[in-house]
């Protein structure tokens, strides 16, 4: 008879026990992202008191920047939404770089770079745990099983994620080059030994003779956590020339899929640039403008490995990446030709 | 932010229920069970047993689920290695990485021919885990 209202108890209320089954797991996965969120913030806060180069307590000043939001622009109207974009990415930027500036007066221009990929990452960290939080608590209040079963199922990829950015901590407060860093890699060894010069902000460039061709290899300014501005840089130097540039290749890490070996090299065409798509645009616009081909080599990678220490297995890439421009540059151009090289990505640990 | 939240109970009171009444129950079928087994009613006796094991494996499952996963720490210090490359002689020096480290950094001098070294590579090795068929 018991067995029987047990298991009428079951019918009556299996939604329900499922439903508390599937909050224990968000909330052992919330205790995660906290501890990691925490974590952030102390690394942070201990970096800079260690390299700050002054006594005051950065506490409440790092406490403010994890809360720091960037409001995008309204793209209901879209003519000339990636410059409204781009103005507030920049102020974004800006605003970044005086904070850290105020919290560590006394480090250097790449240290503080670093610093503020760092207070980046601790900031992603914590908007992670204050979204997963919120549909918690909400799937908790409204007894909605939807909304936690969304949470449940998304979970595990979202835990990878704030992994990913709680590796990046180590990378970032000691200056190591991480995996995004593949592209400015190959653009570093190519332009190793030339004069470079900066070509927009926090971008540098060198001119460098390649099998008979000239190759303008372009990467972000090293060896602080940087990504420059390559769009900018690649409009520049086509601008500079007047379209008479033969071929761009651009290198970048890709994201690799599932079984694929991380530092697979891989080519195609369009442009590879990540982020908020501001410097693809720019690069779009001025190759279709004078209808320059564009190629990309990629060295694949997962979301883990891009932004922790470089793996060895992306850093050996680098050398397979330099071979397949050559053979790019030998098979798509002429000698006396003029092509572009951008590496894309973090140049954090990479000079140049 | 530092402000510590309050932790929640470890189990919640309707799962400490159905555990309680999932445990009581088969304990109740697994006596039964031994009564019939000495009043030679084999099969009533099969019956209670079977009942019984489904209860507890019913109340393993519900424990197994609630469990709190213990708090790994997910941030492993990771070693990265620095190699240090006299371009004349080819040298070379492995050793840890040092905060200031940076690839095309030129460092000491060549122990062999007094050139400036230059820091060639820094990377970390990772140990893919054995046992791992991967479909090519």
């Amino acid at each position: 008879m018991a067995w029987l209202v047990l298991i009428v108890a079951t019918f009556i209320y299996g939604q329900r026990i499922q439903m508390t089954l599937m909050l224990r797991e968000v909330e052992g996965s919330l205790f995660r992202l906290k501890f990691m969120r925490d974590e952030g913030r102390k690394t942070s806060i201990s970096t800079l008191k260690e390299l700050g180069g002054t006594e005051a307590d950065p506490t409440a000043r790092v406490d403010r920047f994890l809360e720091y939001v960037a409001i995008p622009p309204v793209n209901l109207d879209p003519s000339g939404v990636i410059w409204r974009l781009e103005h507030i990415l920049d102020v974004r930027d800006v605003r970044f770089k005086d904070e850290v500036k105020l919290m560590a007066p006394g480090m250097e221009e790449s240290q503080r770079n670093n610093m503020e990929n760092m207070l980046e990452a601790a900031l992603s960290l914590n908007i992670i745990y204050k979204v997963i939080r919120h549909f918690y608590v909400l799937g908790k209040k409204t007894k909605s099983l939807y909304i936690i079963m969304q949470l449940q199922m998304l979970l595990p990829l979202i835990m990878r994620e704030a992994e990913a950015f709680s590796n990046a901590l180590q990378a970032f407060t000691h200056g190591q080059p991480i995996g995004d860093g593949a592209g400015a890699l190959v653009a570093a060894k190519l332009m190793h030994g030339h004069r470079k010069k900066k070509i927009a902000k926090d971008t540098v460039m060198a001119k460098v003779p390649m099998e008979g061709r000239i190759a303008y290899v372009l990467k972000a300014k090293g060896p602080g956590g940087n990504v420059g501005k390559p769009g900018e840089a690649i409009k520049q130097v086509i601008e500079k020339n007047k379209g008479k540039i033969s071929t761009a290749i651009i290198i970048d890490a890709a994201q690799k899929l599932e079984g694929e070996k991380p530092g697979e090299v891989a080519e195609g065409v369009g442009v590879a640039i990540g982020g908020p798509e501001v410097e693809k645009y720019k690069v779009e616009e001025t190759v279709l403008k004078y209808k320059i081909p564009v190629n990309v080599v990629l060295i694949k990678e997962d979301i883990g490995d891009a932004v922790s220490a470089m793996r060895k297995e992306v850093f050996d890439a680098a050398d397979a990446a330099v071979d397949r421009i050559k053979r790019l540059i030998l098979e798509r151009t002429k000698k006396g030709n003029s092509v572009i090289i951008a590496g894309v990505g973090n140049t954090i640990g990479i000079g140049q | 932010m530092s402000k510590k939240s309050s932790s929640s109970s470890r189990f919640s009171s309707i799962m400490i229920i159905i555990i309680l009444v999932s445990l009581g129950l088969s304990i109740a079928a697994f006596y039964q069970a031994i009564i019939a087994y000495g009043n030679q009613e084999f099969n009533m006796g099969s019956y209670f047993a079977l009942i019984g094991i489904m209860g507890l494996t019913f109340l393993t499952y519900m424990m197994i689920q609630t469990r709190r996963k213990t708090l790994k720490l997910p941030i492993q210090a990771q070693r990265v290695a620095t190699t240090i490359l006299c371009q004349k002689c080819g040298f070379k020096n492995i050793r840890d990485f040092q905060r200031g480290d940076y690839i095309l950094k030129d460092t000491e001098e060549c122990p062999k021919c007094n050139e400036k070294m230059i820091i060639a590579s820094i990377y970390r090795e990772v140990k893919e885990k054995k046992g791992k068929k991967e479909l090519s």
